[in-house]
């Protein structure tokens, strides 16, 4: 069953491999002579553009919040994390409110040194540049928790000896620390590089002719629908490739664990230009990456929450909420199943479909939506053709224009977050606090309800949160399956920004982000608890 | 030639004061150690002497130079100390070999390697160049990690609590082992644990701290049969305390007129005289009573705690041939070869 369940979830990757054996010679010879090269070098320099602004930002600002001491470190460390809660698609538009010609930003320039249109120039946050810049300052956070603890982890006495052994600091930084925390920062830079490939809002709008925006124009400006297929499973391959290397790092960084001792660490006081350098490259990143945005969609907001806030708002939000909420719950029921079941039932095979059940979370929305539609829509043929024979009735596309199938997808793509919550929350409950329950008279339900459930309690509504959160952001995949005239929030951001109607899409956004801060409190807290002692993250 | 020296050296942490004004000297090619309690501070001042804490007061030089002082701390790695830490601290992204070869960049490709080779046959891992030190054991790999600490022929090593993480059965043949090769290497080492047999085991001279205070330097022999204070009596070995006065050359105590062997004349003053059990014989027929509080099997002998009086006690071993209950009363005396130790402070 826990397999069924397992293949079920990896059905959508199977239905987008599955098209490579069908031909679509025409529409695929025609993308190979016009615009395969495109997408190809265009992901390839956009991957290669965020990964090493994630890394620029991401580990000096891990190495500095964690070994060194400067005033504000405490509230860096933590607030650096919020560009998390910023959705890519999001920070872009934003910044293309501002940075356009009649933003505020060149507006101002032009009353202040009386120039006009052409006198001079600017450069066009809508490119591949501009891209790049958006995507590092919302994902060097992966890189930025990861290094960070990381570093935290790190024994101290295996610094102190690298000093006994002739190093000075930056020469144990270089020597022992870098390299030690390379397994963590390419398993974070993994991540932030799936989430590029993955990215869809950014590139669409700023008009970079990327994978994702491919597949969405192959299947439906081009209707092709085996062309668009064998595109995803093009941009899979490349995932594939991310979630070796991440799961390789991940193996790795376990033997570099050196240390059971935990020695509170000495962080370097900077002091001069060093404690200066720090604070102004701290504040920069987070204000470019999260608290200018912000402002700019709270200022859009408040010129336009009086016309925006009617019912067919009301409407949305309860869409948004609704299906969001119906997601987290679904995920956490199926993440329970495969974590009871890898318990009670440990073993290769249950191990192995927990394993392809969480696979989703490195697969782009846009793929996962095309490989869900795929099947659905055929299942609704074959349900359509039997229901005319016998009932003689058309019973519509029950499931694949339906909210089950977005539901479905959201599981494919969300299931690892609900799964690794509470896979963690149960790894917590060793298997003997079961024995000394049963042996004090508990049955086994008794069991699940007295010690796992109060035990549980927060992880399964830290699990329900995340997910939820998650959908809320969600972009391409809702885009693609949303039943027809049903809109979400960051839909109807979509659609607004799409519009060049970007003021407007202030307040959806900033709801989007404001509930994006959950998380990041969530982790937050998960740290500065993990700083006591043990292992973080 | 002395190649330490610590003059006065105080250490403190706002109102805490870990060390107190310390005063000693390790010569040349010695091995010696510092043993006490945790939270005495050894662990405070040999981090001092690495140059990972500051000085509040006096001055540490190592062959003359002054590395350390209230003023001035020389960075560690400008030192040529190497230490050993009590989890080894190997780097685990690099192999055995890189591992060693790691303090002596500074040398030549081919010194580097016939160093490595030089010190793994020397620890006894001839053959694990390539190995990481995720597949080592415990105790290979704090081999290496000596071997690490010595590949750039340190002027002085430390080493904090080398065998803290061993089974205690292996500990003191492992320190036999690490004596042999320190000595081998000729090299000047400090050593902090709080395991005596450890320190009796590798150390040359000890030095005994309470309460970050140096409560006595000497050999294993001296802390022993000559402890300075109630201290250091307690601390090494067993036996109890009784407290006595000074008569005439000679100690009164509830167990009679005892010999004096102390350093200074403190003709009248009270002290107190350790009594190590090996000294106590249990004889049925003897005046002086005790009563049985409990015992111990040690296999070939009984530990017995003994009641002299209701301020005193004794501890004994005896034969377990001989056979005693708890409750009893026996005769005790002491073994007539036995000096009196004096303690100074009797407290």
């Amino acid at each position: 069953m826990l397999l069924c369940m397992a293949l079920l979830t990896a059905l959508p990757i199977l239905a987008v491999f599955a098209y490579i054996f069908i031909p679509s010679a025409e529409v695929w010879q025609h993308l190979v002579a016009t615009v395969l090269t495109d997408y190809l070098l265009n992901t390839l320099y956009l991957s290669l553009g965020v990964g090493l602004g994630v890394l620029l930002l991401g580990v000096p600002l891990a190495w500095l919040c964690s070994m060194c001491e400067f005033p504000g470190r405490a509230w860096f460390e933590w607030s650096l994390l919020l560009p998390l809660a910023m959705p890519a698609y999001i920070i872009a538009y934003t910044y293309t409110g501002m940075l356009d010609f009649t933003g505020p930003v060149q507006t101002s320039l032009r009353s202040l040194t009386g120039w006009g249109y052409g006198d001079y120039w600017f450069p066009n946050i809508r490119s591949l540049a501009g891209a790049m810049l958006m995507l590092a300052l919302v994902l060097f956070p992966y890189v930025y928790l990861l290094a960070r603890a990381a570093f935290l982890e790190q024994s101290i006495c295996v610094l102190e000896v690298s000093r006994t052994l002739g190093c000075n600091q930056w020469q144990s930084f270089f020597r022992v620390a870098l390299p030690l925390a390379r397994p963590a920062i390419i398993t974070g830079l993994a991540l932030a590089l799936m989430e590029t490939l993955a990215d869809f809002g950014t590139v669409q709008y700023f008009g970079v002719t990327t994978f994702t925006t491919g597949i969405f124009r192959t299947w439906y400006g081009l209707g092709d629908h085996a062309a668009a297929s064998q595109l995803a499973a093009l941009l899979m391959s490349f995932v594939f490739i991310l979630l070796l290397l991440e799961q390789a790092s991940r193996r790795r960084a376990r033997y570099y664990h050196s240390s059971s001792k935990y020695a509170q660490i000495k962080r370097i006081q900077l002091t001069g230009w060093q404690a200066t350098g720090a604070v102004v490259f701290c504040n920069l990143t987070l204000l470019l990456g999260f608290i200018v945005p912000v402002t700019q969609l709270a200022s859009w907001s408040l010129a336009n929450w009086r016309t925006q806030l009617d019912s067919s708002f009301i409407i949305l939000i309860q869409h948004s909420l609704g299906l969001a909420i119906a997601a987290a719950i679904f995920a956490l029921l199926l993440a329970l199943i495969l974590g009871y079941g890898k318990r009670l039932h440990p073993g290769p095979l249950v191990s192995v479909a927990a394993r392809l059940a969480s696979m989703g979370y490195a697969i782009p929305g846009t793929v996962i939506a095309i490989g869900v539609l795929i099947p659905f829509a055929w299942l609704d043929t074959q349900l359509n053709h039997l229901s005319q024979t016998v009932f003689n009735t058309k019973l519509g596309l029950i499931l694949s224009g339906s909210l089950f199938i977005l539901l479905f997808a959201y599981n494919v793509r969300f299931l690892a977050v609900s799964l690794q919550t509470v896979e963690a929350g149960l790894g917590k409950i060793k298997p003997t606090l079961d024995n000394a329950g049963r042996s004090l008279g508990l049955s086994s339900s008794a069991v699940l309800w007295k010690l796992h459930m109060p035990l549980m309690q927060g992880s399964l509504l830290t699990a329900v949160l995340l997910v939820f959160v998650d959908v809320l952001k969600e972009l391409p995949t809702t885009l693609i399956l949303r039943p027809f005239n049903f809109n979400t929030l960051a839909v109807r951001t979509y659609e607004l920004a799409s519009d060049e109607r970007l003021a407007e899409a202030g307040l959806p956004a900033l709801m989007i982000v404001a509930t994006g801060i959950i998380p990041v409190v969530l982790l937050s807290r998960s740290i500065s608890r993990s700083r006591a002692g043990g292992s973080t993250v | 030639m002395s190649q330490l020296r610590l003059e006065q050296v105080a250490i403190r942490y706002g109102q805490t004061t870990a060390v107190h004004t310390v005063n000693l000297q390790v010569k040349q090619g010695q091995i010696a150690c510092l043993l006490g309690p945790s939270g005495c501070g050894k662990t405070t001042l040999l981090r001092a002497i690495a140059g990972f804490e500051p000085l509040s007061q006096g001055s540490i030089s190592l062959n003359g130079e002054v590395i350390s002082s209230a003023q001035h701390t020389l960075a560690t790695e400008q030192r040529k100390i190497g230490m050993v830490f009590q989890d080894y601290a190997l780097f685990p992204h690099l192999s055995i070999a890189d591992n060693i070869r790691f303090g002596m960049r500074k040398q030549s490709r081919k010194a580097q390697e016939q160093r490595v080779k030089e010190l793994l046959a020397l620890v006894n891992l001839a053959g694990y160049e390539r190995r990481y030190p995720h597949e080592l054991s415990g105790g290979q790999q704090q081999r290496i990690a000596l071997a690490r600490a010595l590949a750039p022929k340190p002027a002085l090593l430390l080493l904090d609590e080398p065998f803290g993480s061993q089974d205690t059965e292996l500990r003191e043949s492992l320190a036999r082992e690490v004596r042999e090769i320190l000595k081998q290497e000729g090299i000047t080492a400090l050593l902090v644990t709080h395991d005596q047999h450890e320190a009796f085991a590798m150390a040359d001279e000890i030095g005994v701290m309470q309460a970050g205070r140096l409560q006595q330097w000497g050999s294993a022999y001296e802390l022993y049969y000559q402890p300075h204070n109630a201290f250091v009596a307690s601390f090494i070995g067993q036996g109890r305390l009784l407290s006595g006065r000074l008569q005439a050359g000679n100690v009164l105590t509830s167990l009679g007129e005892l010999t004096y062997a102390a350093h200074e004349d403190l003709a009248g003053a009270t002290v107190a005289v350790l009594i190590r059990p090996e000294h106590v014989k249990l004889n049925p027929i003897a005046t002086q009573r005790a009563l049985i509080t409990s015992k111990i099997f040690r296999g070939n002998e009984y530990l017995y705690s003994l009641q002299l009086n209701p301020q005193e006690s004794l501890l004994a071993l005896a034969s377990s041939e001989e056979f005693y209950s708890i409750g009893e009363q026996v005769g005790v005396e002491l073994a007539p070869r036995i000096y009196a130790l004096v303690i100074r402070d009797a407290n």
